[in-house]
């Protein structure tokens, strides 16, 4: 892909490989500039023709697989949705996402959200059973409306590095796993809510959460999980004082 | 030190592979099942999909239309049994999947919705507005973690098939978080890994899509099946060769020229019905014919010089102004976003350009109607399997549905299979393990001396596949393509890598998905130059009629040690006799 | 601990960015609100006994106690701006398939606030 111009651009990149490097630093490389290239093309740039071994995830180079968030230039982003031109002639740094340990280069390692996806039982528990032969459930696209938002969630954990109470406790489960908890509690299908609540609304559950809103600000869906967590929290309040009432349920 | 062993073992996690894993959560609660995938399955292409995942449930449609489709569409090629089959599962998979969660758009009335597809004469696509492959391994996923017996290995690289005493007993894969090469067992092993998009240079498949599970089971015997057909899309954004679905045009958006023409009607798809009019869009007709014919009419219309040049290439206009901006929202919300963030354009107020490009493998590893292969033991389903309900010719929204139908049926086979069949023989495969861990560690980490990159002979590969095994082939271009992949082949025996290091080599990585791409590239050009007939997606320009008399049958490619052994097998053929394939016709 | 390299993190780490300084700003602004309901009851308890409420009432005239309230007072509206604006993320009302738009929850906070606030002044002029 020649360009017309020779344009360049500088990517500032954090590496670190922890059989060679006891301690991470920042390599500078120059690459062709195009105004239709993302952060990501120069990342797979300079894989194939300057620096094999840089090491970064991606797959599907379009938005949905979630595999390729950093942080570029301080900011939590797909890297195959952040264009070189929007930061261009600056220089461009690019570091793993922070608030998880780092694996290697651009990699880190989120075991701990794929562990809070089972503590947060993201998955749906039917009010009534049904048999294949029933049919489907029935959902008025009303209904369907009430969670879609938070089932956009692609896990890419881009929310995770934006929020400072994470960074800070990695025992707060977190916006996205929250998110994907009040995505089936908000399912006309499901009735699970009282289980989940055993994990969201524990003290590593929605109470740690001070509302800092940057998990919604940079959440590439727009699932807004600052939003769930304060309506869980909503719910959970609701529950807490109905228990107070003599009859439980009031 | 023991190895790992389950009784089921899945390579792949992407919607064939969860699929089958929770079948054998749910139906054979005992066993216990791996499921060993290079990403997270999240992560899997499934993701991408989409437009929506076809299965007959409104009254006004039937089984044996949705048959039919399939069948013409597969230009005849499909095994008739398997598509019976099919067909019949379907609505019950689509189903299955909505009580697990899997957020499907509605009706008013709270049913669920179809949309029109290409190539479907009745309205029968589920949909979860365009995000279908992604709302569905998702709830495919999530669901999959309510199953203790399922244990995970994410960000495991399988390198190579353990076979033993002529029986598949597991496989070696690379953790890649570590590097370290582990021998995995399995009773009986699925491949579940997907296509084989990214041989070619101009693709909507992800980066993963490298012929994996077709090239482990082609270095072990089992012949891979119909190769030669590459299905192209006839709108991908050109440059980057994201998808704009099929779902654009079922919702009624057009194809034009350079001349603001609805040049399909040139194409025997059928007249251009009015936009305003309350037919249109046609099922199975203009904009709705299959895939084959449009991405055919592409390079017809290019011919004659009516297309528009671009800095990717030549493209026409998917036009969706007439839609409206409400209804863009609501029904292909994705494809508004995708233009507007990938090239500038907001289809509410200006068309999209678009080129035909390379999206679908319908060949792959020969299977039976269950998923087995010729080797005791290996199983495959999903996209890297070939049943064959694909034919010439893949229908838009079947491949979504294919995943359920087969990765359910080849799991309870390959359960069964494990149930009956004694242990693995551990020390055997960890022997073999053994072996690959020095192979990868000679040819690769280790080596010196090499002249040879990966970017290099990817190119190389990318470049002489679209040369040759492109929309129209002729047999000149296809004998330099194999002639081509022979000589690429050898230099990959001089890779030398820069990376010895063990934490995540992503180099190392691709170097082996590299070696993988050779071996489909190779099954792909030798069947291609075979088949001197042209059908479906398979058009070669010097033999341009279907030849039902030599042809109505199966490639089977056999790897040796020089070129592929090209074996023919007959189709099944039911209850539909070949006929011609029609679309446009009121 | 989770296998990898962990990055310290500067205690800093809320003057890197400027929306997480505005968010301790808001945090920050609790002390004022927590202080000015202290104050409250210290002058509700004052205000039982008139000798003592003189010499109290005293004291509030002096310059640094008025440099205090203004404080105080932009404090606590920085505090339930803030808030306010965030209420649309808590309160969701839907009308089918729609959500009832931003500014018409939050609005409607705010006319409430107006409403609750003219109130306590009336009661405290009358
Ligand atoms: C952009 C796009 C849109 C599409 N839209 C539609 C649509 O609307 N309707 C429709 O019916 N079809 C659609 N398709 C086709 C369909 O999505 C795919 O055919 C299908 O998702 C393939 O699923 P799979 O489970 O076979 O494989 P994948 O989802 O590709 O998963 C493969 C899995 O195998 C694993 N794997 C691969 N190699 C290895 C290895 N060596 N070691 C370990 N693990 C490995 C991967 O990690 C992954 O988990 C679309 C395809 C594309 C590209
Ligand atoms: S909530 Fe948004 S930012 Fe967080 S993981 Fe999901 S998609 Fe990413
Ligand atoms: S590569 Fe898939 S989200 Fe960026």
């Amino acid at each position: 892909m020649a360009s017309a111009s020779a344009a360049t651009q500088v990517l500032e990149v954090f590496r670190y490989s922890p059989e060679q490097d006891p301690e991470p630093h920042f390599q500078s490389y120059e690459v062709p500039f195009h105004d239709d290239w993302v952060v990501l093309d120069a990342l797979n740039h300079i894989k194939d023709r300057m620096d094999w071994s840089l090491t970064h995830r991606w797959s599907c180079r379009m938005g949905v697989c979630g595999s390729c968030g950093m942080m570029v230039n301080g900011e939590a982003k797909l890297t195959c949705a952040a264009f070189l031109r929007d930061y261009y002639p600056k220089p461009i740094r690019v570091e793993p996402l922070t608030g998880f340990p780092v694996l290697r280069d651009l990699v880190i390692n989120m075991d701990d959200f794929m562990e809070k996806l089972v503590q947060v039982k993201s998955w749906l528990i039917p009010k009534e059973p049904r048999e294949l032969s029933q049919g489907e459930y029935r959902q008025s696209p009303a209904e369907l409306a009430r969670y879609k938002q938070f089932s956009m969630c692609i896990n890419c954990m881009l929310c995770y590095a934006a929020c400072p109470v994470y960074a800070l406790h990695t025992d707060f489960i977190g916006p996205a796993a929250i998110a994907l908890a009040q995505r089936y509690n908000l399912d006309s299908r499901d009735a699970g809510e009282q289980q989940r609540a055993e994990a969201i609304q524990a003290d590593e559950g929605v109470w740690e959460c001070t509302f800092v809103g940057e998990c919604s600000k940079v959440c590439p869906k727009d699932v807004d999980p600052a939003g769930a967590i304060q309506q869980a929290k909503m719910a959970g309040a609701i529950d807490w004082y109905k228990a107070l009432l003599p009859r439980g349920k009031g | 030190m023991g190895i790992p062993v389950h009784d089921v073992l899945i390579v792949g996690g992407g919607g064939a592979g969860l699929r089958a894993a929770i079948a054998i959560g749910e139906e054979f609660p005992d066993l216990s099942i791996g499921v060993v995938s290079k990403v997270y399955p999240m992560r899997s292409h499934t993701v991408s999909a989409e437009g929506g995942a076809a299965g007959v449930i409104k009254p006004n449609d039937s089984l044996d239309d949705h048959c039919y489709d399939t069948i013409s569409g597969a230009d005849w090629l499909a095994d008739q049994d398997a598509v019976e089959a099919f067909v019949n599962e379907a609505p019950k998979e689509l189903i299955q999947l909505e009580h697990w969660g899997c957020p499907w758009s509605r009706e008013p009335d709270g049913s669920v919705a179809v949309r029109p597809f290409g190539g479907m004469k009745i309205r029968r696509t589920w949909f979860a507005a365009d995000k279908t492959g992604f709302h569905m391994l998702h709830a495919l996923f999530q669901t999959s973690l309510r199953y203790k017996p399922v244990v995970r290995y994410d960000e495991f690289f399988v390198t190579k098939l353990l076979v033993n005493d002529g029986r598949c007993q597991g496989v070696t894969a690379i953790e890649i978080r570590t590097g370290e090469v582990h021998a995995i067992g399995g009773k009986s092993v699925i491949l579940c890994t997907g296509g084989a998009g990214r041989i070619f240079p101009f693709t909507t498949n992800a980066a993963i899509k490298n012929g994996d599970g077709m090239a482990l089971a082609y270095r072990a015997g089992v012949p891979l099946k119909d190769m030669e057909f590459v299905q192209y899309h006839p709108t991908g954004l050109p440059g980057t060769g994201i998808l704009i679905t099929e779902a654009a045009r079922g919702e009624g958006g057009v194809l034009l020229n350079k001349d603001g023409y609805r040049y399909l009607q040139d194409y025997e798809l059928g007249e251009a019905l009015p936009l305003d009019s309350p037919d249109h869009p046609r099922l199975r007709a203009m904009e709705l014919g299959p895939r084959d014919r449009l991405s055919q009419a592409f390079v017809k219309e290019q011919e004659r010089g009516r297309t528009i040049q671009g800095k990717y290439g030549d493209y026409v206009h998917l036009d969706l102004r007439h839609l409206g901006q409400k209804k863009i929202d609501k029904q292909i919300p994705f494809v508004r976003d995708t233009a507007k963030n990938y090239i500038g354009i907001d289809p509410v107020y200006e068309p999209i350009p678009v080129r035909p490009v390379v999206h679908y493998m319908m060949g792959g590893v020969d299977t039976d109607i269950d998923g087995a292969t010729s080797l005791p033991g290996l199983f495959a389903a999903g996209e890297c399997a070939c049943v064959s309900i694909n034919g010439a010719n893949r229908l838009g929204s079947n491949s979504l549905t294919e995943l359920l139908v087969f990765g359910r049926r080849a799991a309870r086979v390959a359960a069964g299979f494990a149930i009956e069949n004694p242990a693995v023989d551990e020390d055997a495969i960890r022997k073999q393990a053994a072996e690959e861990e020095e192979r990868i560690r000679s040819c690769f980490l280790e080596r010196t001396g090499g002249s040879e990159t990966i970017a290099d002979i990817r190119t190389d590969l990318n470049t002489t596949l679209d040369k040759g095994a492109g929309i129209y082939r002729n047999e000149g271009a296809l004998k330099e393509t194999c002639a081509t992949v022979l000589e690429l082949k050898k230099r990959f025996g001089e890779i030398q890598l820069t990376d010895r290091t063990r934490t995540f080599n992503t180099e190392l990585q691709n170097a082996l998905e590299l070696e993988f791409m050779l071996d489909a590239g190779e099954a792909l050009a030798f069947s291609a130059v075979a088949r001197t007939e042209s059908r479906g997606s398979h058009q070669r320009t010097d033999h341009p009629e279907r030849n039902d008399e030599d042809f109505l049958k199966h490639s089977l490619a056999y790897r040796t040690d020089g070129e592929p052994r090209i074996d023919y097998k007959d189709v099944v053929i039911t209850r539909w006799p070949p006929g011609e394939r029609v679309y446009g016709k009121r | 601990m989770r296998e990898g390299y962990r990055r310290p993190i500067p205690a800093t780490w809320w003057l890197q960015k400027r929306s997480y300084s505005l968010f301790m700003l808001r945090e920050f602004t609790s002390v004022f609100v927590g202080g000015y309901a202290f104050f409250l009851l210290v002058l509700v308890s004052r205000a039982q006994d008139p000798a003592s409420f003189a010499s109290f009432y005293e004291a509030l005239m002096s310059p640094l106690s008025i440099v205090l309230h203004v404080l105080a007072l932009a404090m606590v509206l920085y505090h339930t701006v803030t808030w306010l604006n965030l209420t649309p993320k808590v309160v969701i009302v839907w009308r089918g398939e729609q959500k009832l738009a931003p500014f018409v929850i939050a609005g409607a906070h705010y006319l409430l606030w107006l409403v609750t606030s003219g109130a306590v002044v009336w009661l405290v002029l009358s």
